[in-house]
């Protein structure tokens, strides 16, 4: 066993100084914050997919929040999936017969020519009342989205309660107002039950390097039993199945440590 | 009463060419030609050109060895019948209502209003001196029964009239079997029985036998056009024969003189914002929303610029309209000043009164998914929103087709779930070239935008063959696979055609779809 996961497995020194900080861990059925940013490469749909998780976690959060019941009683609004050109060229269209069974008739997809036009797509589409969520696509660092520009975004988003995700294909973290940012990759499935050598469910190498409200941190998320679920990276502690969130060890690498108000926007 | 214009198509070629009857380029034999499949044949040939030989219903070839010098002009069936359209809207001047008889007569119903104009006399003289002044050669005749008013105007005397008392088939006994409005073949079948006048028919009918044994001959004649004897009673009144009125049908449009040309933006808004005011209240009134709105601008110089709007869902919001408006005004160039605009909803769908949806509502609580949508449409264009619905085909990329996001999805069969399908598709499927294959033929690494991966996990052949009924029979099949590369990316491929298949070289492999 290496010394550098035995430092890391040893709590923080800002986790021992207040005992509820390390209750703030990111954990999947917490309702979300309402902008959040995706960074992944262009090359998979890893962005897309996480994405769609993580809004569907969401949703199935703020359902059971709303009336403590089922999450199935999530309302049937629509969903808007804004994609731009280069976004479009580099990853393709969502495919109906691809998406979870419950969003294929709800999808309105927005294919802008630009990146003003897809930040403009978005703002009108976190505006408004009908839809369930936003998921954007852009790719790159374009310069219309600078920090006024997702700053307009988040206003907007967290104004009307409509969640916002940006995926952000092959992109350099710059500046930027999301409140949750992600860096998100493909891992490796999970063998399904019946032939070990296809592929399995989706699963991705999530990597929470900036919130608000959580500290950073990086995991293995998965759609398991119909919930989002969250896994310790292999290589740690290995836990398959449901991992109660007390138990799952701290991974923050040393670089990311929050600020104390979390307010401050960093790269 | 019935209104033949016997020369519809010359009154409108004359009428283009402003000459009258008779002189200037009407002096010449001329004739009106439709392109069939034997080659062109006559429509109509004016006065000169019938006395010169040419008739209606003869071929241009026959009728140019017969008169070399005749003057050829392609006819213009579809804009007759709109002009006989406006016409029949313009004929309600003498009656409450009118109908269409193609394709050049009209059919008024003038039931207890003759004496509004001094007496069916008089009333035909009214008809006829109006239609001269319009340019048209017309004949017009009353009867109480449609069919006898028709009979009359195309094969009696000008102004002839029956009254109520008057024996409708006596009066018409003298007129051609033609008067019946009958198909050819039936004319030509009566022709060859010998019956050649509306009296010969009525004096078979009279004895029980003579009808019957008329009734056998076109017993399986069931449309009124085809059977003498359904026309003969629609004739006399003894079965009713319904006709289809014109009703004229007006679209929405307010408009706004100016006293003064405006060439800045700020009074155009305000303008704009009146008018869509205007327009609300005409849309109420009449219970629609609008569904396509068409604003034009008249310059000072007489130039008109148009600005055409279509929305998602019909709506009376005029600060909706105003909204989507502003962002196609901003190229407009006022020139010397604009003095006239007119706003016209060319399309408009019925939309019951609703609760006010305030633009301070919808600032406070969102928009509406259909004012989202028309926003966005109006920005990025119809084809830029849209949604994904299912298609009948088994190759993934036609199963998908795009169409508007609020129109309803088309009724499909249910989707069969054995295969797992992509989250997204490539636009275009990209050619990947495979490095090495097991034994098993399945990929084991390939080179993809310059990278290459190595496969870790794969699962397939789903093999999708060509649809032959679409295709042509060379096309090659798929062998998709779904793969997983070792670092966890997700791809789907597939391999076109079988090494050995016949039907080109090597097969080619392609990168189609990303999985999640």
């Amino acid at each position: 066993m290496d010394m550098a996961a035995t430092l890391r497995a040893l709590p923080r020194a800002v986790e021992l100084a207040s005992p509820g900080v390390r209750n703030t861990r990111w954990q999947p059925g917490r309702a979300a914050p309402l902008h959040s940013e995706i960074f992944a490469p262009a090359a998979e749909a890893s962005g897309a997919g996480g994405a769609l998780a993580l809004a569907l976690d969401g949703l199935r959060a703020r359902a059971a929040a709303n009336d403590a019941g089922d999450a199935s009683a999530i309302e049937e609004k629509a969903i808007l999936w804004v994609q731009e050109a280069r976004a479009i060229k580099l990853g393709g269209r969502p495919y109906r017969a691809g998406l979870p069974e419950d969003w294929r008739h709800r999808l309105i997809h927005v294919a802008a020519k630009t990146p003003e036009d897809a930040l403009f797509a978005l703002e009108e589409g976190v505006r408004c009342r009908d839809f369930a969520c936003v998921i954007g696509e852009v790719a790159g660092n374009p310069k219309a989205l600078d920090f006024t520009a997702s700053r307009r975004l988040s206003l907007a988003a967290e104004k009307h309660g409509v969640p916002l995700f940006l995926v952000r294909l092959d992109a350099a973290p710059d500046l930027s107002s999301a409140r949750m940012r992600w860096r998100l990759r493909a891992a490796p499935s999970a063998p399904p039950l019946w032939n070990a050598s296809a592929p399995g469910k989706a699963a991705w190498q999530a990597e929470l390097f900036r919130a608000r409200k959580h500290p950073p941190g990086e995991w293995v998320l998965r759609e398991q039993d119909g919930r989002l679920v969250q896994l310790a990276l292999s290589g740690q502690a290995e836990a398959e199945g449901r991992v109660p969130p007390a138990s799952v060890t701290p991974t923050a690498p040393a670089s990311a440590i929050l600020s104390p108000a979390g307010e401050r926007a960093h790269g | 009463m019935a209104i033949w214009a016997r020369e519809l198509a010359f009154d409108r070629w004359r009428q283009a060419q402003g000459c009258k009857p008779g002189e200037g380029a009407d002096a010449e034999p001329t004739v009106l030609i439709a392109e069939t499949a034997h080659g062109p044949r006559i429509d109509a040939a004016n006065a000169a050109g019938r006395a010169a030989g040419p008739a209606r219903g003869m071929m241009l070839a026959d009728a140019r060895t017969l008169c070399p010098q005749i003057v050829v002009h392609p006819g213009d069936p579809a804009a007759d019948l709109a002009f006989l359209q406006r016409l029949a809207i313009w004929a309600q001047r003498w009656g409450p209502w009118s109908a269409i008889d193609a394709p050049d007569g009209l059919l008024v119903d003038v039931s207890a209003v003759a004496h509004l104009f001094g007496g069916e006399r008089r009333l035909l003289a009214d008809v006829a001196a109006r239609t001269a002044a319009r340019g048209l050669v017309t004949s017009a005749a009353i009867a109480p029964t449609a069919g006898a008013a028709w009979a009359l105007a195309h094969y009696a005397k000008a102004g002839a009239t029956i009254s109520h008392e008057e024996d409708i088939a006596a009066r018409l006994a003298d007129l051609p079997v033609a008067a019946l409005r009958l198909d050819h073949d039936v004319l030509l079948v009566l022709r060859r029985l010998g019956l050649k006048r509306l009296g010969d028919l009525a004096g078979i009918g009279t004895g029980p036998t003579g009808r019957d044994a008329l009734h056998r001959r076109f017993r399986n004649r069931k449309s009124p056009a085809a059977n003498p004897l359904i026309r003969m009673d629609q004739l006399s009144g003894l079965v009713p024969e319904p006709l289809l009125p014109v009703i004229p049908v007006t679209q929405p449009l307010v408009q706004r003189r100016l006293m003064e040309p405006i060439r800045h933006r700020d009074l155009l808004d305000t303008v704009l914002a009146d008018l869509a005011e205007d327009m609300v209240r005409e849309l109420e009134a009449r219970g629609q929303g609008a569904r396509r709105l068409q604003l034009g601008l008249w310059r000072v110089d007489g130039e008109v610029l148009l600005r055409e709007l279509e929305l998602a869902a019909a709506t009376r919001d005029a600060a909706h309209m105003c909204r989507l408006f502003a962002a196609k005004l901003d190229d407009v160039d006022a020139g010397f000043g604009i003095e006239m605009l007119r706003l016209r909803a060319s399309w408009a769908e019925p939309l019951a009164l609703g609760q006010a949806d305030l633009e301070a509502a919808a600032e406070a609580h969102g928009t509406s998914l259909s004012a989202c949508i028309d926003r966005l449409t109006a920005r990025l264009g119809p084809e830029a929103v849209q949604r994904p619905v299912p298609h009948a085909s088994h190759l993934p990329e036609r199963a998908q087709r795009w169409q508007a996001p609020l129109a309803p999805e088309p009724a499909m069969q249910g989707e069969l779930a054995f295969h797992t399908r992509p989250i997204k598709l490539l636009d275009r499927a990209e050619r990947i070239a495979v490095l090495a294959v097991c034994e098993a033929g399945y990929p084991h690494r390939f080179r993809w935008r310059g990278e290459v991966h190595d496969i870790a996990r794969v699962e397939g052949p789903e093999r999708i063959a060509p649809e032959w009924w679409r295709e042509r029979g060379a096309t090659r099949l798929r062998d998709y696979y779904r793969v997983e590369t070792a670092s966890g990316a997700r791809y789907w491929l597939y391999r076109l055609g079988l090494p050995g298949d016949g039907r080109g070289g090597e097969p080619e492999w392609f990168l189609q779809g990303l999985f999640a």
